[in-house]
């Protein structure tokens, strides 16, 4: 692959049913590039959990993936509250998710650190009312 | 064990993937929340699990799983159906309680650690 592919997704804030669409899409196209099975788990398993957030922590967002010679990059963007603590939501069992999304199957505050465990690479930036942007990267070796 | 096993053993409804019921399935992973699935599954091919909605699907999806049991007579709605299909899941729906279920599988030879592959 000389140049880099780009795939990039809305994922809609409102709609619970289709959390998640993006995340099953790349991992489609993925496969179809014949990239290694254990990289496509590693990538669907955080850009899941991460699209999962967008759409119960933040409204909604923009998801990209980019493939290159190297890794798979994966960013997600919100325009939601943003996160006060990042150190603190980075803790096994933290959540803020109300009953409501935990009665959906979700919201047992592993989903930051499982997206970290993961990758090889993580980065949160975060501002209070402005949203938050969350950059990962699962490389081939 | 395949899944055709499975189906038999449970009496289990099957709600798609009729054609692919061959495939051979050594573990299994039980719970409701999706969240802990994603956190502490490792490579299990069976999600068995009582919750209803799309994301189990996309759950078992991301984690390369080959089949869902639904314990407790529930059954899929098509939209989740179109989903499985889609993503080559089968989809199985049981009389029986997790705990049943759990148990079955678990006495006729199904482990908690993950196929290996
Ligand atoms: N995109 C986001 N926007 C705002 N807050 C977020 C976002 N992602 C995560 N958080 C915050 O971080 C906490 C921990 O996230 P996570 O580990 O995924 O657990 P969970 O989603 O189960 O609550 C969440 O409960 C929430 O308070
Ligand atoms: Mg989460």
């Amino acid at each position: 692959m000389s140049e880099e592919l780009k795939f990039t997704y809305n994922v809609d804030g409102e709609d619970f049913n289709s959390a998640g669409q993006a995340s099953v899409s790349v991992k489609k196209n993925l496969r179809q590039l014949g990239i290694d099975p254990e990289i496509i788990r590693k990538v669907s398993i955080a850009m899941y959990e991460g699209e999962i957030n967008m759409v119960i922590h933040a409204h909604g967002g923009t998801a990209d993936v980019f493939v290159d010679d190297e890794k798979i990059g994966i960013v997600l963007s919100d325009k939601g509250p943003g996160i006060a603590d990042i150190s603190k939501a980075m803790q096994e069992g933290y959540s803020t998710a109300t009953d409501t999304v935990r009665a959906l199957g979700f919201g047992a505050g592993m989903g930051l650190p499982n997206m970290k465990r993961y990758t090889d690479y993580m980065n949160i930036e975060s501002q209070i009312g402005e949203g938050t942007t969350i950059t990962m990267h699962v490389k081939y070796q | 064990m395949t899944i055709h096993d499975i189906k038999e053993l449970l009496d289990a409804r099957v709600c798609c993937g009729e054609e692919i019921l061959n495939r051979s399935i050594l573990s299994a992973c039980a719970s409701d929340m999706m969240s802990d699935v994603l956190a502490f599954a490792k490579n299990q091919a069976i999600l068995v699990t009582g919750l209803m909605n799309p994301q189990v699907i996309r759950t078992a999806e991301m984690m390369d799983m080959k089949c869902i049991v639904f314990v407790r007579s529930k059954m899929p709605s098509d939209e989740m159906v179109n989903l499985a299909e889609s993503c080559s899941i089968v989809l199985l729906s049981t009389d029986m309680l997790m705990f049943e279920t759990c148990g079955v599988l678990f006495t006729k030879g199904l482990i908690g650690k993950g196929d290996t592959q």
